[in-house]
């Protein structure tokens, strides 16, 4: 056990977990982002934002992250000179944030959808009475009710997002968690279930308290009907 | 299918058993008379090209040349000879449970690996060194400061660089070489870096030739042996020793290296290849 | 709200032709920013046909991509009928009256979804290369269906759970009042009826479990884009092998949520009367309809 301990002093674990946090963080925040405007553009009344929506979700939704996030890094920096920060390593942790951006997008925008559907009719149709175009009424009247409708899901596709930038590895990130448990184990086999227990209850850390918080959240902003 | 297994593992066992008991009886050079139906089953990598590479139905590469070499010598002709996938971290455990009988793996020969297998060989020293793109100035991990280099998997060959030659390396961990490599050519990185004839055999496929070179400064000594099982088991270290020896004094060993680095500017370390085999254990 | 033309009115004349000049805008931006990947790339060789060519060949199919497609199903195959069994076992289990095992499948079932697939299948594979009890060329097949199998079950563990909740009370109550002790009801009245309510989402869930076995390619289980990355080796095609294989999953797992759409109208005049299992919308996972409500 004491080899164990001394495996921390070794390797940062805590900064490997800091690293997918950050990752997380920014990803959440830009893929919330492209979804509400990839849902507002399936639900626009201009066909080709539509169909384009609907494609976007399509493609994404069911390409294996993994390949994504090859494409971030190699596609997009090594063959299309895409380069999103002079200096080297913030360089990749950026294009992992894309390629998860890109990814969970999808699912943000389907979140959000589906909280659309929680909307009565009424609602927009009493938008149209009074008026409101299009755009003023997404704004005013639908969004923020399917947003407060939505807000399981979204929680549910924030815990997917947190866990899968353990992927950014294949992204040239190094340092994060899957990486840092792969090279422990490697070196340490004799430990390797501990180690491996060690990663997990982190992410059970991290992830159980969003769980119930959105949970938590959900119920408390439900508009009542 | 459990069953079955079990079974096949149960037969292998047996076959083991007494064939060794047999090469008890009869002496040394047991395996040329017995091996006649027998399959030799040898663990390769299957991803590797120019070295281990599982090319549509056919197996290419260095130590499959060496093996088909030194398995032919033991008395099995090429198509008594099973190869099966041998991934590194699975290799010694595969000797231990007698899923095969050697392994020619890019396996380097190490103390820690030696206190649960044994090794024959031998037959190759390789080296950590670069690939660099055929017009690149780079002449050793010295001239890395500041450009970026791309390994695979865990990065103890990256990070030594790192530590001992250039500190303001910018490391790149990739998936697989082809990202590597791929990247290389779009110009985004500097250098690749593995043992030499990985990097080599790399280079000598149809898609990358002519484009990449190996610099030939090796800074580490990886010296790949043939794993075998403690107990002997199917073969004898001291059958393969012979084999690579008569291998490298027939020159079909340096043709071997020729024939899988072909079109690439690439030279094996002539100070410790080829190299001497050590004594059997 | 299902019509999404009551968001906005019935255009006119001029609300027609502003949405058509949009409409035209909209295909042009598309099409500048497919040109620019486009023609970036070309300028980089990646559409000369020798990166192209190795696809019209029977070979490159006969020997990577089916028997990697073929890997792929098969560990996904595994993987969906043995999370269905541990779904079912500790969604049952955690329904139990009896605490300490609704307590430990509830921590079981808590635990697995809170870790990332990818550090299970690291970790099982490391594991399984040391046991001695495990074929070691199936060591990765393993692996892969394990770490499926422990993530994915308990998302099915708590879709039964929820299932079975979202059931009006009426169904446990009348069950219990005929004369059915709380498991012979849930058995024989409350289980089939959300069995058929989240078939939809046990369904999306596969798309989960397919994608997710790409994961494999890490500890290399040679199933499709561990196959890609190996003719890529040899050819020097990474990013047309990497497009291929994800038109391959696109197609499938196209395939497979189309089937789940269906099969959710179908079953919708039925189930939704009972209760109501949103389509899948998250990569990992499906909402709990009890949270829901």
């Amino acid at each position: 056990m004491e080899g164990f301990t001394a495996l921390f002093e070794q390797y940062d674990v805590v900064g490997a977990f800091w690293v997918n946090i950050q990752l997380a963080f920014w990803a959440a925040l830009w893929s919330l982002i492209l979804g509400t405007v990839l849902a507002v553009m399936r639900i626009s009344p201009i066909p080709s934002l539509q169909w384009f929506g609907a494609a976007y979700v399509n493609i994404f939704r069911n390409t294996p992250l993994t390949i994504i996030m090859v494409f971030g890094s190699l596609a997009l920096w090594s063959q299309l000179n895409v380069s999103l920060s002079p200096d080297f390593t913030t360089n990749f942790f950026r294009l992992a944030v894309l390629s998860l951006t890109v990814y969970h997008a999808a699912f943000f925008c389907e979140a959000i959808r589906s909280g659309v559907n929680t909307v009565p009719l009424g609602q927009a149709e009493a938008a149209r009475a009074i008026g409101l175009g299009f755009l003023p009424a997404a704004r005013i009247i639908i969004m923020p009710q399917a947003f407060r409708g939505a807000v399981a899901p979204m929680g549910n596709v924030l815990i997917a997002l947190v866990k899968n930038t353990t992927v950014a590895a294949t992204a040239g990130v190094a340092a994060e968690t899957s990486s840092t448990m792969k090279t422990m184990i490697e070196f340490y086999p004799n430990y390797m279930t501990q180690i491996f227990l060690t990663f997990a209850l982190g992410y059970v850390i991290i992830v159980i308290p969003i769980g119930l918080l959105t949970t938590w959240a959900s119920k408390k902003l439900a508009v009542a009907r | 299918m459990r069953k079955t297994r079990y079974a096949a593992v149960a037969i292998a066992a047996a076959a083991a058993l007494t064939l060794s008991a047999c090469g008890g009886d009869s002496g040394s050079d047991s395996g040329s008379t017995e091996g006649s139906g027998e399959k030799i089953r040898i663990g390769i990598k299957f991803d590797q090209p120019g070295v281990g590479f599982k090319d549509g139905n056919e197996y290419t590469g260095f130590d499959v040349d060496v093996a088909k070499y030194v398995a032919n010598e033991l008395g099995y002709p090429e198509d008594q000879i099973e190869f099966i996938s041998t991934p590194s971290p699975q290799r010694e455990n595969m000797l231990e449970n007698d899923q095969v009988d050697m392994i020619l793996a890019s396996y380097s020969i190490t103390d820690t690996r030696k206190e649960k297998i044994a090794f024959a060989g031998p037959y190759f020293v390789a080296g950590q060194d670069l690939l660099i793109p055929n017009d690149s100035d780079i002449s050793g991990p010295d001239d890395l400061d500041g450009k970026t280099l791309c390994s695979v998997g865990s990065s103890t060959s990256a990070q030594k660089i790192k530590d001992n030659y250039a500190a303001g390396v910018n490391l790149l961990e990739q998936p697989s070489y082809a990202e590597c490599v791929t990247a290389m050519q779009g110009g985004s990185i500097d250098a690749v870096t593995t043992d030499d004839i990985i990097l080599a055999g790399l280079a000598s496929t149809d898609a990358n030739k002519g484009k990449f070179k190996v610099i030939g400064n090796t800074f580490s000594e990886e010296r790949y042996g043939v794993g075998l099982p403690k107990e002997a088991g199917l073969v004898k270290c001291e059958d393969i020793n012979t084999a690579i020896t008569k291998m490298v004094e027939e020159g079909a060993w340096e043709e071997a290296i020729k024939k899988n680095t072909e079109g690439v500017d690439y030279t094996f370390n002539a100070e410790l290849n080829p190299p001497e085999t050590d004594a059997c254990a | 709200m299902s019509a999404q033309n009551v968001l906005f009115d019935a255009p006119g004349p001029r609300a027609r032709r502003n949405i058509m000049i949009a409409n035209i805008l909209g295909v042009l931006l598309v099409l500048v920013l497919l040109w620019l990947a486009v023609s970036g790339l070309a300028e980089k060789g990646q559409f000369e046909s020798a990166m192209w060519s190795p696809f019209l060949e029977w070979g490159t199919w006969q020997y990577y991509l089916l028997p990697g497609l073929l890997s792929t199903l098969k560990a996904a195959a595994v993987a969906v009928v043995a999370s269905i069994a541990f779904g079912l076992l500790f969604g049952i289990g955690r329904l139990s009256p009896f605490k300490p095992i609704s307590w430990v499948c509830g921590i079981v079932v808590e635990f697995f979804r809170a870790v990332p697939v990818l550090l299970m299948m690291v970790f099982f594979y490391q594991f399984l290369s040391k046991s001695t009890s495990v074929d070691p060329a199936q060591v990765p097949f393993w692996a892969v269906v394990i770490a499926l199998t422990l993530y994915n079950g308990s998302v099915i563990a708590e879709l039964v759970r929820s299932g079975v909740f979202g059931l009006p009370k009426g169904q446990r109550e009348a069950g219990l009042a005929i004369g059915l002790t709380p498991g012979q009801s849930l058995r024989s009245i409350e289980m089939p009826q959300a069995l058929v309510a989240m078939l939809p989402a046990l369904l999306s869930q596969f798309v989960v479990i397919l994608k997710d076995s790409a994961l494999g390619t890490f500890i290399g289980y040679t199933e499709l884009l561990e196959y890609a990355r190996r003719l890529a080796s040899g050819e020097g095609n990474i990013l047309p092998a990497l497009l291929v294989t994800a038109a391959i999953f696109i197609v499938l797992n196209f395939l497979l949520t189309f089937a789940a759409q269906r099969l959710s109208r179908r079953l919708g005049a039925r189930a939704g009367k009972l209760l109501k299992i949103e389509d899948s919308i998250e990569p990992e996972g499906i909402e709990a309809p009890a949270a829901a409500k």
